[in-house]
């Protein structure tokens, strides 16, 4: 039998073809491949899994290039979910995956089912998820619109998650003008699961029946890959109706569920029905699993009335799981979803013809080649060309800072700078302790969670800066693994491996294909670098709007583990007395640093290169620094430079400690701004208690990190004295944290205000 | 000693609330929404979460559990319940306690660890700390303002009924900052900070983990 059109199918056109996404060359290899015109489901169907979004057209190659093995890793690219060794027989699943487009136009829901998707992603490994991070990107905070959006999104994320009961520990949130028209929403879902535990989603075992399991199945989300795989418009907004609806009261009944499910023995695979729902879980499990599948569509439990097949297929309603159960455990299957009152109902059979079949009763309304349909997608390799205005923005020479400036302002307005200043705004909406498990929690560099009944620690970042990426693809490929290494590091842990989100523009463009392909070079030799092989991830294109495209934005997911939690390193000062140390080299990088766009207005210059011999020294220094516990504090090095940093460090310690460090510098070459401000890479600033600080120095010179006493923390309700070069600044820490705290929210509520000097 | 903690579907603070209670040496076991028996439990905890999504109102179809009727009885009985954040809600709207919980008065979530000041030893879960002693405990939730009319206010004051106070900023505009509150027999207490995520130094504070000893201490006497 081969698959018919059902009456009243449309007609297979040219323009239906393009309106499934589909290009005409894409369309008849499709035809090739079948030895006919497809139905009007089958298209529906070849339109979702050949979509950018799951068939990763552009980026395969390139993505082949990372490095993906290591002694630790247990589950590499191509499962929900990457798995890595922690010791003890525990190990971590974890992956991160975007949903820009959604959250562009329904910022509540697209945040929220984002954060469900991803969660779904890990329990279906057989992990129980931690923890969540998020790292979101908007445009500046001075329109109604995008305080719209960031309150939607935040509100999205924290009223899913917290009613899940998994907690939010981290991410970041980054503001630039060109997020305006299409913002980023990355969410990162990390898992604890005992290696024996591990399940795959590979169908297995002719016959065995095929489960759906949780909500029942509407019109909502249709087409919501393909949407994901075109650049958003003016009518982007009439695709609201495309965005689906999440209910974290049922995720959180699914978490429950699967994890009995997998533990009953009753089952043999499992996956979420995420983008391109039914089809996309049933035909991977199937291709995973080098078998067929046969679907009875017309058996999917449904809440709408008078579905069709290709809706069924083609819906991507949220919490809702498939499930290959052994021959003969449907009863029990079934048993265990109720407790959780849930429904489930056997949809269909694994076969041994490799066949992708879909029924609606007795008709065949699909048959496909199964590998053929999840693999046998086109593979591009788009002309990757430098744009002259790019290589013109890293040529232009960065001006000297003025000699009269005004130092003191200059620090607060960085302080100021959303994308520096305090998240507290956001996080502080999610739960950030359920489960209790947060040893560390966010606003420092990187999470660290407790493994129960273990002395581990789970070390967990989420960032990574757009700006260096856009300036220089390459090195600021580096700098994101780089500075996720570093957040890690300085918590004690030391980093594992990494998940991604590679946020780009039209991959058809010739300028933003070389942004991918040289950002991914340079993520590619960083982890190969730092030891932490990239374990899955996603990649999402077409993030562009009529203003143009997003700044290239590969996010970077870390996990570290400390092998004594007891060894853990707070990010903030501890005690007044200790000695301020500065590990790394100070060059005064101002190129596409946040001070000199608060300077000129613009993003320009070449930004520091990553030298990444450094950066693995570093990483392997403070590690063993904190398990022979020399480190009394760490924190990383990063936007706003050394000022920053070390603001960060006195100001907003509990006890708000004021500090007294000269930096040195300003030796004519390197001027007290660049000092202060710069962006050089490699670097931290820790405390150690004075009778330490010997053996400290003694470990950073065997690891050949550059290592210098700067100061002192200074008493509690002092002031930030730092000098550079014979300049200096000067603030009480309490104003600074006043300031520090209040940008987000005075410019969401208009609360808390502060008033800056202007100028200098 | 026994402790019985009550899971609804929606709970997610089942598990932290059964690890503290278990960590006061106690034979913490968990009981379905839909059992009507709490297997002889000394005490018993309705945890945090939100159960039923928080549909409707916080609480609101979670008190027509079955298990319900049982967690009635047990208290009517004057044995110990505590009702912690969802908990504390569930309580509430089944009248074991007076007033109510509503929407915070930022409108949002909120999540951080707040200082209450304990105004009263006269329960199980209070008795070994000192009246006016300062607990650190962290609250997470969107609708922990308590609320009630002022002759109800007036009375718990009087009765000292008043178990918590917020103190040095109240999270949510409760009124009178009230963190917790327990009934006329003194047996029944409900509080919106979390005293199971205060239960190990590791986590922040351990402030909250007599909460589950001196409950199983005062059960046994």
């Amino acid at each position: 039998m081969t698959a018919q059109a059902r009456p009243g199918d449309p007609q297979i056109t040219p323009e239906l073809v393009r309106q499934h996404g589909l290009t005409p060359d894409e369309f008849s290899r499709i035809r090739t491949l079948l030895g006919r015109d497809p139905t009007w489901v089958e298209l529906g169907i070849f339109s979702a899994l050949w979509s950018e979004h799951c068939a990763y057209k552009h980026s395969r190659p390139i993505l082949k290039t990372f490095p993906t093995d290591g002694p630790q890793v247990i589950q590499g690219p191509g499962e929900n979910a990457g798995v890595l060794r922690l010791g003890d027989g525990w190990a971590v699943a974890f992956k991160m995956e975007s949903h820009n487009h959604p959250s562009a136009v329904e910022p509540y829901q697209g945040a929220a089912t984002g954060v469900g998707g991803i969660l779904r992603d890990i329990f279906t490994m057989g992990a129980r998820p931690v923890a969540v991070l998020d790292s979101l990107r908007f445009g500046p905070l001075d329109s109604d619109r995008q305080r719209y959006l960031m309150k939607g999104v935040v509100r999205g994320i924290g009223d899913y998650g917290n009613c899940v009961g998994v907690p939010t520990v981290g991410g970041d949130v980054a503001f630039e003008p060109a997020y305006e028209g299409n913002p980023l929403v990355n969410a990162m879902a990390v898992g604890l699961l005992r290696e024996e535990e591990l399940i795959r989603a590979r169908a297995a075992g002719p016959g065995n029946p095929i489960i759906a399991v949780g909500a029942r199945t509407g019109r909502d989300g249709i087409h919501g890959a393909s949407f994901a795989s075109e650049e958003l418009s003016e009518q982007s907004e009439a695709r609201r109706p495309q965005v689906q609806v999440g209910d974290p009261f049922t995720e959180k009944l699914l978490i429950e569920a699967s994890l009995e499910l997998i533990r009953s023995g009753h089952i043999v695979a499992i996956q979420d029905m995420g983008a391109a729902g039914l089809t996309s879980s049933s035909a991977e499990m199937a291709a995973r699993g080098g078998v067929g599948v046969e679907i009875d569509a017309q058996l999917m439990p449904t809440r709408e009335a008078d579905m069709t097949p290709y809706e069924v297929l083609l819906s991507e309603s949220q919490e809702r799981m498939l499930v290959v159960a052994k021959q003969g455990r449907e009863r029990e299957v079934d048993a265990i979803c109720r407790t959780w009152e849930l429904t489930s109902a056997v949809i269909g059979r694994v076969t041994d013809d490799g066949m992708y079949r879909v029924r609606w009763g007795p008709a065949v309304v699909a048959e496909i080649p199964g590998r053929a349909l999840v693999e046998g997608a086109p593979v591009y390799r788009p002309e990757a060309r430098e744009s002259p205005d790019a290589a013109a923005r890293r040529g232009r020479p960065v001006p000297s800072p003025r000699p009269d400036l005004d130092l003191n302002a200059a620090l607060e307005r960085l302080l100021d700078l959303p994308t520096i200043a305090s998240k507290r705004w956001v996080y502080e909406q999610y739960d950030t302790s359920v489960q209790t498990n947060t040893v560390m929690g966010p606003g420092g560099d990187a999470a660290v969670l407790r493994v129960r009944d273990t002395s581990l620690g789970l070390a967990l970042t989420s960032g990574g800066s757009g700006r260096f990426v856009w300036l220089d693809p390459y090195e600021g490929g580096k700098a994101v693994v780089a500075e996720a290494a570093r957040n890690i590091a300085v918590t004690g842990a030391r980093p594992l491996g990494i998940t991604d989100c590679l946020n780009f523009g039209n991959p058809e463009r010739p300028e933003v294909f070389y942004q991918f392909r040289e950002a991914c070079r340079g993520i590619a030799d960083a982890c190969r670098a730092l030891g932490t092989p990239v374990t899955g991830g996603n990649v999402s294109f077409y993030n562009e709007s009529p203003t143009g495209a997003v700044l290239p934005s590969p996010t970077i997911g870390m996990v570290g583990v400390l092998r004594d939690i007891a060894c853990r390193v707070p990010a903030r000062f501890q005690a007044a007395g200790d000695a301020v140390i500065c590990f790394g080299t100070t060059r005064g990088a101002l190129g596409g640093s946040q001070y000199l766009s608060l300077e000129t207005g613009e993003v320009f210059g070449a930004p520091p290169p990553v030298d990444l011999a450094a950066e693995r020294s570093l990483v392997d220094c403070l590690a063993e620094c904190a398990e022979a516990r020399l480190l009394a504090s760490a924190h990383d090095v990063s936007e706003g430079g050394l000022a920053v940093a070390l603001v960060e460090c006195a100001a907003l310690a509990p006890e708000t400690f004021g500090c007294d460090v000269d930096l040195g510098g300003g030796d004519g070459a390197v001027t007290p701004a660049a000092v202060l401000f710069g962006e050089d890479h490699g670097r931290a600033v820790v405390s150690a208690r004075r009778a330490d600080v010997e053996a400290l120095l003694a470990r950073a010179r065997r690891h050949g990190v550059p290592a210098r006493v700067v100061g002192t923390v200074g008493g509690p309700a002092g002031a930030v004295r730092i000098a550079a070069g014979g300049a200096r600044v000067a603030l009480p820490s309490a104003r600074l944290r006043q300031i520090y705290e209040s940008a987000i929210p005075r410019r969401l509520d208009g609360a808390g205000g502060t008033q800056l000097a202007r100028g200098g | 000693m026994k402790i019985a903690v009550v899971r609804f579907p929606g709970s997610n603070c089942d598990a932290d609330a059964l690890a503290a209670a278990a960590a006061s040496g106690a034979d913490a076991y968990y009981v379905w929404h839909r059992s009507t028996d709490l297997a002889g439990a000394d005490f018993v905890v309705l945890p945090g979460g939100f159960s039923y999504g928080d549909y409707l109102r916080p609480g609101a179809i979670a008190r027509f559990s079955p298990v319900m009727r049982a967690v009635a009885s047990h208290a009517a009985a004057g044995r110990p319940v505590l009702g912690i954040c969802n908990g504390f809600q569930i309580l509430c709207e089944a009248q074991l306690l007076p007033g109510a919980l509503v929407r915070n008065g930022g409108l949002s979530f909120v999540c951080r660890p707040v200082r209450v000041r304990v105004e009263t030893d006269a329960t199980p879960f209070t008795a070994r700390y000192r009246v006016g002693q300062q607990l650190t405990m962290p609250v997470a939730h969107g609708d922990g303002r308590y609320v009630a009319d002022d002759a109800t206010l007036d009375r718990l004051e009087r009765e000292e009924q008043v178990v918590f106070r917020y103190v040095g900023g109240n999270p949510n505009g409760a009124m009178r900052d009230i963190a917790g509150i327990t009934n006329e027999g003194r047996n029944v207490v409900g509080l919106m900070p979390h005293p199971e995520r205060a239960s190990e130094a590791l986590l922040g504070s351990s402030d909250g983990a007599a909460m589950f000893a001196l409950a199983a201490a005062a059960a046994v006497a």
